[in-house]
């Protein structure tokens, strides 16, 4: 039986900490990676907190889980779109964001960004070339 | 009477803030905890509205900043960052708390 390769995207609309959603998103994906299909997440709306570099939960006691982000390019998850207007009305930039970096197996394994800056526009161009989205 | 008013929601998906911001009279206190931190980043239409209040101490705690990345210079000029023993202190010093959840 043949089988077919669909696109997922994983839409991430939630802030880390506050609510499971973000966490529970991950966890998904990880697990979802195992399936061979064409992954991609989006990052908009409080989604793009999750990706703040220097998160440190010690002294509020919970499992800092943003480390994690960084293992989805060994799982070839490797197309993370942030999108622009949502940093821009939060005071953020791509600057305030952890470097995430996925090895380019047809590219002789070069090093290059997971974070895809995208407009409001072109992710909504994108995400008419989805077959399944996984709301989070 | 003094009312110390808390926001833990993020004021980019509900309107916590907003209502307080409403409600908040001069003499009053905010402190800004769990999503609600975010409210107290620089450069945002919710920074606007915070440096409107006339008359409102802001209060924003440190260990929520942390956990989710913000540094202490992101922070909106003004609002005093924060520890759990001030938060405690605050609740005791207002004659009430008012809690926008």
């Amino acid at each position: 039986m043949s089988e077919q390769i669909k696109k997922f995207m994983y839409v991430n609309r939630r802030a880390p900490y506050g609510t499971i959603y973000a966490w529970e998103s991950l966890e998904v994906v990880l697990i979802g990676a195992a399936f061979d299909q064409d992954v991609s997440l989006a990052f908009i709306d409080d989604g793009v907190y999750q990706l703040i570099k220097g998160q440190d939960t010690a002294e509020v006691e919970m499992k800092n889980f943003s480390p994690t982000y960084q293992a989805l390019g060994d799982y070839d998850v490797t197309k993370l779109f942030v999108e622009k207007e949502s940093l821009e009305e939060r005071g953020l930039t791509l600057e305030d964001l952890m470097p995430l970096t996925y090895e380019d197996e047809d590219d002789d394994w070069a090093e290059k960004d997971s974070i895809r800056l995208v407009s409001r526009a072109e992710l909504a161009d994108i995400m008419d070339e989805q077959d399944v989205f996984f709301s989070f | 009477m003094s009312i110390l008013h808390t926001v833990n929601k993020s004021p980019f998906e509900k309107s916590s803030m907003d209502s307080c911001l409403a409600y908040a009279n001069e003499g009053s206190a905010v402190l800004m905890y769990e999503d609600g931190i975010y409210g107290a980043i620089k450069g945002t239409a919710v920074a606007d509205k915070i440096s409107a209040s006339s008359g409102v101490k802001f209060y924003v705690l440190g260990p929520d900043l942390k956990a989710r990345g913000v540094a202490e210079d992101k922070v909106v000029d003004g609002i005093e960052i924060v520890d759990y023993a001030k938060f405690v202190s605050l609740a005791a010093e207002n004659d009430k708390v008012q809690a926008w959840v």
